[in-house]
């Protein structure tokens, strides 16, 4: 489904991907963590080309992204996208938010583009707040919306980056178990995230990141019984210590 | 001074009112067409001013330095006495048998106003994050249609007091239509004026005029702002 072959990315001198190797496959989901500026936010982006990549290949739902003349907006059609600060649109409510895109680009007929989006609202447990502006809701609630608005566009491929880390501690269960049952319906999902409780239990890989490179792969669980790079087992032990 | 006897009824019916009445119309006409025309011009330089094709941009740059930067006065005499001189013929016989005066005006108005319009509603976009610009263009909307559905409306709505201001400079502006004998309303008051002597009435009926206008436009975008573009509770 998303294949890296040396992928090579700069921002002017700062080597920010430096040499990914990484295949996903259909239907799994995979965990990415690693330190602050290690590249997790960069890597994710590459996949619906936000950022462009300079060396190497990247092929996404079989289409070439290092290819000049890929459709790039039939690629983000089939590619959901959450953001960590939701970045709903402010000026349209909640329905709407989730109906502009399937009716404008898929052309779905309005009040079927609805009926979808209600049937998402429901899932994400906001049918109530289907006439809300983004302004109204809670963080944790505007994440589950921005999710039913990626949904909308029936995506083959689901991105996270950071789906929580902007959320109260109180918030970030609602969010999860929304992505949790995602997983359960076969999505394929490449999420970026803290949470190890989430990687341990939904996550069927998990990559660790650092300086551009992907130092670990593994299972969850030998990822945390076993982590191998030095690396790893340091970020491991802040990431759990009481102190964060 | 003293002695001078005012002589409302000059201006509230008879000739001197018609007058008075076929001015405001001229002035509503220049408005209206120069408030829409100037609007959507100034969207188009504004979107143009931003793109990614370098001399789309240096186009809209030149346009923007250009307009702003030559007094309005000119420029309507340049459109009125200049642009038949540059013209092709059969373009200047349409123009004859048209109200030229009244074209050139609202085509200076228009252009000019565009060009300030053009700056707000920039500023406008640019203060809209670019994270949704990004959350578009992952939905998949081009880059065009996440200005039209997304960015725009939220930059319009940012816009609204700055364009106020344009709407109504073009108002007041259009007043030096009459320095190429478009009869509106400051037209016809110094018809009146001369025709009777009675220039207090006569400016008092303009100045009556314009105010309403202004405070029309601003009561409506004020409602609009509120109900169709804020239509959030709270
Ligand atoms: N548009 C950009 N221009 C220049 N440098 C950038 C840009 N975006 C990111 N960087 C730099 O690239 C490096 C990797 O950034 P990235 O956002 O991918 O890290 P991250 O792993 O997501 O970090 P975090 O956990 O803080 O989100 C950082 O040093 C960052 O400062
Ligand atoms: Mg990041």
């Amino acid at each position: 489904m998303i294949k890296f072959q040396g992928v090579h990315k700069w921002f002017k001198a700062l080597h920010v991907l430096n040499g990914i190797d990484l295949h996903v496959q259909k239907g799994e989901v995979l965990v990415v963590c690693g330190p602050s500026g290690s590249g997790k936010s960069t890597l994710i982006r590459t996949i619906n080309r936000l950022e462009p990549i300079d060396q190497g290949t990247l092929i996404v739902d079989g289409m070439d992204l290092s290819h000049k003349k890929t459709d790039l907006n039939k690629l983000r059609a089939e590619v959901g996208f959450v953001f960590q600060q939701f970045n709903l649109y402010p000026h349209l409510s909640v329905i709407r938010n989730i109906t502009l895109a399937p009716t404008k680009i898929r052309k779905t007929p309005t009040k079927e583009a609805e009926e979808q989006a209600m049937a998402l609202l429901e899932r994400v447990g906001l049918a109530i707040k289907r006439d809300a502006y983004p302004t109204e809701l809670s963080g944790g609630q505007q994440q589950r919306v921005a999710i039913a608005r990626a949904l909308a566009m029936k995506p083959k491929i689901m991105l996270f980056d950071e789906p929580t880390s902007a959320l109260d501690p109180e918030m970030i269960g609602e969010v999860l178990a929304v992505m949790q049952g995602l997983a359960g319906t076969g999505m394929t999902m490449v999420v970026v995230t803290h949470e190890m409780g989430f990687a341990r239990e939904v996550a069927d890989r998990i990559v660790f990141m650092d300086h551009g490179q992907i130092l670990e792969e593994a299972k969850p669980e030998e990822f945390f019984k076993n982590p191998q790079h030095d690396r790893a087992k340091q970020f491991l032990k802040q990431l759990l210590s009481p102190m964060h | 001074m003293l002695n001078y006897h005012f002589d409302w009824s000059i201006i509230t019916s008879g000739k001197y009112f018609d007058w008075l009445v076929s001015g405001l119309k001229t002035t509503l006409e220049i408005s209206a067409v120069g408030i829409v025309g100037a609007f959507l011009i100034g969207l188009l330089i504004a979107v143009l001013k931003m793109s990614h094709f370098a001399p789309l941009r240096w186009a809209a740059s030149a346009y923007l330095e250009f307009f702003r930067n030559t007094p309005l006065l000119v420029q309507i005499f340049f459109w009125y006495f200049g642009s038949y001189k540059i013209l092709p013929a059969a373009v200047n016989d349409w123009l004859n048998n048209t109200n030229f005066e009244f074209a050139a005006a609202v085509l200076a108005l228009t252009i000019y106003t565009s060009a300030f319009i053009a700056e707000d509603i920039r500023s406008g976009i640019l203060s809209i994050p670019k994270e949704q610009m990004e959350a578009a263009r992952s939905a998949g909307f081009s880059y065009l249609r996440s200005m039209q559905y997304i960015i725009l409306p939220q930059a319009v709505r940012i816009t609204v007091p700055p364009l106020v201001n344009q709407f109504l400079n073009l108002v007041k502006n259009s007043s030096l239509a009459m320095t190429i004998g478009v009869m509106e309303i400051t037209y016809q008051a110094r018809q009146v004026e001369s025709y009777t002597f009675k220039g207090f009435e006569a400016f008092t009926a303009a100045t009556v005029v314009y105010l309403t206008l202004s405070v029309t436009i601003t009561a409506a975008m004020e409602f609009y702002n509120r109900r169709v573009l804020n239509p959030q509770r709270g």
